[in-house]
């Protein structure tokens, strides 16, 4: 274990919880966070579904790397995703009947996520087999992390429950809790990512882009226009 | 494993033509990267080993993946039937007390096939077996229907205690599909239920909520001749016999007249709401189910 567990891949496992957070460094991967954390049980799915693909799809096309041609690299990493991420929406089918339906379409579109992709081409094209699929778990982990928080804040105050359990005794039910509806419909999940965003970036001011230019002052405001 | 694959090489060699596929890989392989030959070759080989894998996958798990669909749908079906406990065993309670049977929506007779073999989405896609709604009459925006509906007859010692009729039609941003099940007379609801549908999850999705669907029970789907309500205007004399159930807008005053006829909207759902009255009404008017509950009514008077 400590072997496998050298400081390479320790780094590749753990530096994208935190770190190098997909979701909130690099801001990859948002549709998705925004579409299926209005509840925990979906949330978790997704993000298992999402961290197999990833490390399974790094370490195939790490695998057979040296013989990509260049000029067809992005479609022969996108088919290897794609076959992928069927046989995840084949098997969800098979067996996770209930929780397919409610993510539907989602599985599919991890076809599209931005973090598949990028630990492709970011990682797997460079590195061996084994370091990739660390890689592309350390990944999932990171962007399964984030969903987890989302979905936690989402479904607490949008429906007062959590993994379908009650936690706030609903007005609707006699209790003293009114569900905000807010929480239900994915633009919270923007309020509540940038929120993790900032707290991240105040608790680690290294992840802090600089100010790529300054915004000027406006000198001759009559002359604006086309010329 | 690696002897038994070493002996399957050695019997592949002695193949003339896998010695001349071994050498063309190998060549292909030692081709620089940017070569037109090898990236036609990765392509055509990359393609086939995942069409292989994928269909693969697809082939062995499609016997769960229909199981699990016949079970959900069943389960659905009890569920409506209000024969549904944690504990019950789903094939089984529907074997005994469950009969489907086919309906000509048109005529409202039962129609000659075999119904359980008979899927009613499938036949609405079917331009053979389903016939194109006019627009104006299209309430329920689904454009297809079906000539033939699979009902399903809740049995209870020899009687039909309700029917199951499925119902479809277009809510917010999906289609909703499920089962409107009503009392032997036609008339009384007993529960409905979406069995699919994706419409906001806890404001439109709430379609699903069993509390919402309890208000449903006992509620009346066509107007009657109600001496009270129609000294009040509500309902005119024409109206008599056309559906009349619909989702209001806020909480359902149950002393009021026309009551009867009304279920609570979904909040904050408007159009959702808008959407299960219209597909509701479009399947008990004269374009669905009417005719077919117009006659089980007069042979269930005939016996009483």
């Amino acid at each position: 274990m400590s072997e496998i567990l050298n400081d390479e891949t320790k780094k590749v496992l753990v530096e994208p919880l935190v770190e190098n957070n997909p979701i909130t460094l690099q801001v990859l991967g948002i549709c998705s966070a925004l579409a299926v954390t209005s509840q925990m049980s979906t949330s978790l799915i997704m993000a298992l579904a999402l961290t197999m693909v990833t490390a399974c799809s790094s370490a195939a096309i790490s695998a057979i790397r040296n013989h990509i041609p260049s000029s067809i690299r992005i479609i022969v990493q996108m088919i290897i995703i794609a076959s992928l991420v069927i046989v995840v929406d084949q098997l969800l089918k098979a067996f996770a009947y209930e929780i397919s339906k409610q993510l539907s379409v989602f599985v599919g579109l991890i076809i599209t996520n931005c973090i598949v992709m990028g630990r492709a081409e970011g990682y797997a094209m460079k590195n061996p087999p084994l370091e990739s699929f660390i890689d592309g778990i350390g990944n999932g982990l990171g962007y399964s992390l984030i969903l987890v928080i989302v979905a936690f804040f989402r479904e607490i105050f949008g429906s007062g429950k959590l993994l379908g359990m009650e936690v706030f005794h609903l007005s609707k039910d006699g209790g003293w809790y009114d569900p905000n509806g807010l929480m239900l419909l994915p633009p919270s999940a923007f309020f509540i990512i940038g929120l993790i965003i900032w707290a991240v970036r105040e608790w680690k001011p290294k992840q802090r882009e600089a100010i790529e230019f300054k915004i000027m002052s406006i000198s001759h405001g009559e002359h604006g226009g086309h010329h | 494993m690696r002897e038994q694959m070493n002996k399957i090489c050695e019997k592949l060699e002695q193949y003339e033509s896998y010695l001349k596929f071994k050498a063309y890989c190998e060549r292909i392989l030692a081709l620089s990267n940017n070569s037109l030959e090898k990236t036609i070759a990765i392509a055509v080989a990359l393609c086939l080993v995942c069409a292989v894998f994928v269909s693969m996958a697809a082939v062995a798990l499609k016997p769960m993946q229909v199981t699990n669909k016949e079970l959900d749908m069943k389960k659905n079906i009890l569920d409506v039937a209000g024969l549904l406990q944690a504990d019950t065993d789903i094939e089984k309670a529907f074997a005994e007390k469950i009969e489907s049977k086919l309906v000509d929506l048109e005529t409202g007779d039962y129609a000659e096939g075999n119904a359980n073999a008979y899927d009613q989405r499938k036949a609405a896609k079917d331009p053979a077996q389903s016939v194109l709604i006019p627009k104006e009459k299209d309430t329920a925006h689904i454009r297809f229907k079906a000539k033939l509906a699979k009902v399903y007859l809740v049995k209870e010692g020899g009687t039909t205690k309700s029917i199951i009729l499925p119902i479809n039609g277009y809510g917010l941003w999906s289609t909703l599909y499920g089962f409107l099940s009503v009392e032997a007379d036609g008339q009384t609801v007993q529960s409905i239920n979406f069995y699919d549908q994706a419409e906001t999850p806890g404001l439109g999705g709430e379609v699903v909520n069993p509390n919402w669907r309890a208000l449903w029970k006992g509620k009346k789907v066509y107007a009657e001749t109600d001496q009270a309500s129609s000294d009040k205007g509500q309902i005119a004399e024409a109206d008599v016999g056309e559906p009349a159930l619909s989702l209001i807008k806020g909480t359902v005053d149950n002393s009021k007249a026309g009551s009867q006829y009304q279920v609570d909207g979904l909040a904050g759902a408007t159009l959702t709401s808008t959407g299960v009255t219209n597909l509701v009404r479009y399947w008990t008017s004269k374009e669905g189910f009417a005719p077919y509950l117009a006659k089980v009514r007069t042979v269930t008077g005939a016996k009483s």
